[in-house]
């Protein structure tokens, strides 16, 4: 290359658009029970390797090894498949009510399933998750009322946040789940802060980040893993890399020839890099960071390679940027199947029953549905009142919000 | 007034004190309270507003920030959200943009997207304001910005008392509060007589500040002099340009310190107005789009069969505030005369 030659503007692309295929070498893949398991005063620097590596526990055959494979409970292991399989069906009804206009939007989280649900059944009652908007799992694993959910969705006269927010921005401070915003990772931040707190006030609660590949490339993903290094916060920082922000594939993102995980090991922050749809390293990856939080040792860094196997939203249309078939050629599968297959092999769980459970979740969100229907949906008549839309802009109303209300006539 | 004239429990403070002592006494009052920013402190702030709290209270109620305005902002609404009261400080307003995402769409937002569920109860201290020689990012006004944002109060004194008083106010309130302090009135009044010595609030009577809780409530103005010739409504530094103005031209005005920007204090505005039926709006802040118009939009909304003659604004230039032309920009007494002789003319 001469020193003349001219400069040329690098600009990532996906290895396959539609009517091709991906080429998914890409993904570092360790095999399962390769990564080693650091003590938990690890240092950043130890991390090293490991952010580049992936921690998985189940491997081709549904066995669990290596030394991240530990004594799980077996009803733990349970009560993720039930949660999986509910968020799933959960999910698919509400695409259906959206596409029947009783809603004017929705976010799947087809095949990331174990992600939030992992880490919930790893954290205790009080500790709090920064959601986005695709860890609904949070709230279903935590036994979250689906009829109230579903009235939020459909923005209806028993909507707990009474019509204010866009369907999916749940909020739910008994379930440890902080209220949802549209803006991209400030939640991120917001938890180092939280955490924070719980230190300055010598609680026991740690707190859970949660942020997309495509929203790292935010400020606010920076100043998040300042803060928690600077104040050793109790805080994970999760990062899941679903390879798709919308339309833009991860290396856009600045995920090419790098992983996500490698950032936090920059700023200090032990990080790993972990199969995000391995209910059992999830649980057992998220054990340990909760546990180092829980200990003083400050925050963790964790990169979930997952992949977004529906549309990014009820508005999106996938076909247009990425192959058809990607989820399906994804090398770390189905969630719900991987787990099936490992219950399955310790006699913990069957076909039939699965079938049977999945179905049965099928009905009771739907009955769930009906019922959140008698008090309305989008565009009809039973829906929270105008008066509603002033209330909780300030703790008490000012003089001009009382004014406009009366405006109104509200 | 000497310090032997003060009434008891008072101390003569400049405003750097009294907001110092206000923080002090939440500090004290509640194990809530935290004091954090950058360089706030072990140094004690680049302004010594913070000057003795961290040996006091210890670095987990006071401590130091990294350099991220973001992080600073968003952290807080994460402890106010775990139930804490942060009383975080931005070095300067001009450079509280980076915070606007958090400020906007997060602290403002809160108790309403959630329906009561998460809150802000938090401070955010900044200083503002120009006639220092500070030039483009040590000058600015932004109260416009966030008097646009609902869900946030946005609140400006103008002298130690009320520093105090209302900082307390502000900490105590279930709000988001943007609590921007006059830089320029830190240590002493200032009426934009740049050629003139500059008098300390030490030898000022208006120096006397109760030494332990009290606080100043918001959405009240106060009238800083009473007239009846026309009404000056302004904020912060320019209130000692109003008076100035007021008392060299020998015009009988009432000079309104709205201290609480928004929410406001409507009827202490409009009263004044409709008994002297004309207005002038003052801020430093430049003028299209600033606070100024909506202050004028109400006025003519609230008392045009009041009103003799049309609202005039005497603001900073739509410009970025500059170095060399400080006195050019800012609004000083000359600019405000000649306003309230056009006002009375008509």
């Amino acid at each position: 290359m001469s020193a003349s030659s001219s400069l040329h503007l690098h600009v990532p692309e996906p290895s396959a658009r539609p009517g091709q295929t991906t080429d998914f070498s890409y993904l570092k893949l360790s095999p399962a029970g390769a990564v080693a398991k650091p003590p938990l005063d690890v240092t950043a620097a130890q991390t090293a390797a490991l952010a580049d590596q992936l921690v998985r526990v189940l491997d081709d055959d549904g066995n669990a090894v290596g030394p991240w494979a530990e004594d799980i409970d077996d009803q733990l292991l349970l009560d993720a498949m039930h949660a999986m399989l509910k968020t799933r069906a959960y999910d698919a009804r509400l695409v259906i009510a959206q596409r029947q206009k009783k809603t004017s939007f929705y976010i799947q989280c087809l095949g990331e399933e174990a992600i939030a649900i992992g880490q919930t059944l790893a954290l205790r009652d009080g500790d709090m998750h920064f959601p986005t908007y695709r860890q609904q799992g949070i709230l279903i694993a935590k036994g979250a009322p689906l009829v109230e959910m579903m009235c939020q969705v459909l923005s209806n006269a028993a909507d707990p946040l009474k019509g204010r927010q866009l369907p999916i921005m749940y909020s739910y401070k008994e379930h440890g789940f902080f209220t949802i915003s549209g803006n991209l990772t400030t939640q991120y931040i917001q938890a180092v802060g939280w955490a924070m707190a719980s230190a300055i006030k010598g609680d026991t609660k740690i707190a859970a980040a949660w942020v997309g590949d495509g929203a790292t490339a935010e400020g606010d993903f920076h100043a998040a893993l300042t803060f928690a290094h600077v104040y050793r916060a109790p805080v994970i920082l999760n990062v899941v890399n679903n390879q798709w922000a919308i339309s833009t594939f991860q290396a856009i993102a600045g995920g090419e020839n790098t992983t996500f995980a490698a950032r936090g090991v920059g700023y200090g922050i032990p990080s790993l890099r972990v199969d995000g749809n391995d209910l059992l390293a999830v649980y057992a990856v998220s054990r340990w960071a909760a546990e180092r939080a829980r200990s003083n040792l400050g925050p963790t860094l964790v990169e979930w390679v997952t992949y977004r196997a529906g549309p990014h939203s009820t508005s999106d249309d996938p076909s247009k940027y990425r192959p058809a078939d990607d989820a399906q050629r994804f090398p770390l599968g189905d969630p719900i199947e991987r787990l099936k297959q490992h219950l399955v092999k310790r006699g913990l769980w069957s076909e039939e029953r699965h079938e049977q459970t999945r179905a049965g979740y099928d009905a009771e969100i739907s009955r769930a549905l009906k019922e959140a229907e008698t008090h309305g949906a989008l565009g009809s008549e039973l829906r929270p009142g105008p008066a509603e839309m002033f209330n909780d802009v300030y703790k008490d109303m000012p003089e001009h919000l009382r004014r406009q209300r009366q405006q109104l006539g509200a | 007034m000497s310090q032997t004239e003060l009434p008891t429990g008072t101390a003569p403070m400049t405003m750097i004190q009294s907001l110092r002592s206000a923080m002090d006494v939440m500090l004290a009052r509640s194990d809530d309270v935290v004091v954090f920013g950058q360089d706030v402190g072990y140094f004690g702030g680049v302004f010594r507003c913070t000057d003795g709290l961290q040996a006091k209270y210890g670095k987990h109620r006071v401590f130091d920030a990294p350099i991220s305005e973001t992080g600073i902002a968003g952290a807080a609404i994460g402890m106010a959200a775990y139930g804490l009261r942060p009383v975080a400080e931005i070095q300067f307003a001009d450079y509280i943009y980076p915070a606007y995402d958090q400020i906007a769409s997060e602290a403002a937002r809160l108790r309403y997207r959630s329906r009561g569920m998460f809150t802000a109860p938090l401070v955010f201290r900044t200083p503002c304001g120009g006639g220092i020689y500070g030039g483009q990012t040590h000058s600015q006004s932004p109260e416009a910005i966030f008097a646009h944002v609902c869900g946030v109060r946005t609140v400006m004194p103008s002298n130690p008392y009320d520093a105090k008083g209302l900082l307390i106010s502000s900490i105590e309130n279930d709000d988001p509060v943007i609590f921007l302090e006059p830089k320029r009135l830190y240590n002493g009044p200032f009426d934009g007589h740049h050629d003139r010595p500059v008098v300390s609030w030490g030898k000022h009577p208006g120096n006397a500040v109760p030494e332990g809780y009290y606080s100043v409530p918001l959405d009240k103005a106060a009238v800083a002099r009473e007239g009846s010739q026309l009404t000056i409504v302004t904020y912060g530094t320019t209130v000692w340009v109003a008076l100035a103005a007021a008392e060299e031209a020998g015009i009988d005005a009432e000079v309104i310190d709205l201290r609480s920007l928004w929410p406001l204090d409507y009827d202490t505005v409009m009263d004044s107005v409709k008994k002297t039926r004309r207005c002038i709006v003052l801020h430093e802040a430049t003028r299209t789009c600033g606070f100024g118009a909506e202050l004028v939009a109400l006025v003519q909304e609230h008392c045009f069969y009041h009103l003799e003659a049309p609202v005039e604004r005497v603001t900073g230039w739509d410009t970025p505030y500059p170095h060399a032309q400080e006195w050019d920009y800012f609004p000083g007494p000359a600019r405000v005369i000649d306003a309230m002789r056009r006002v009375l003319e008509d």
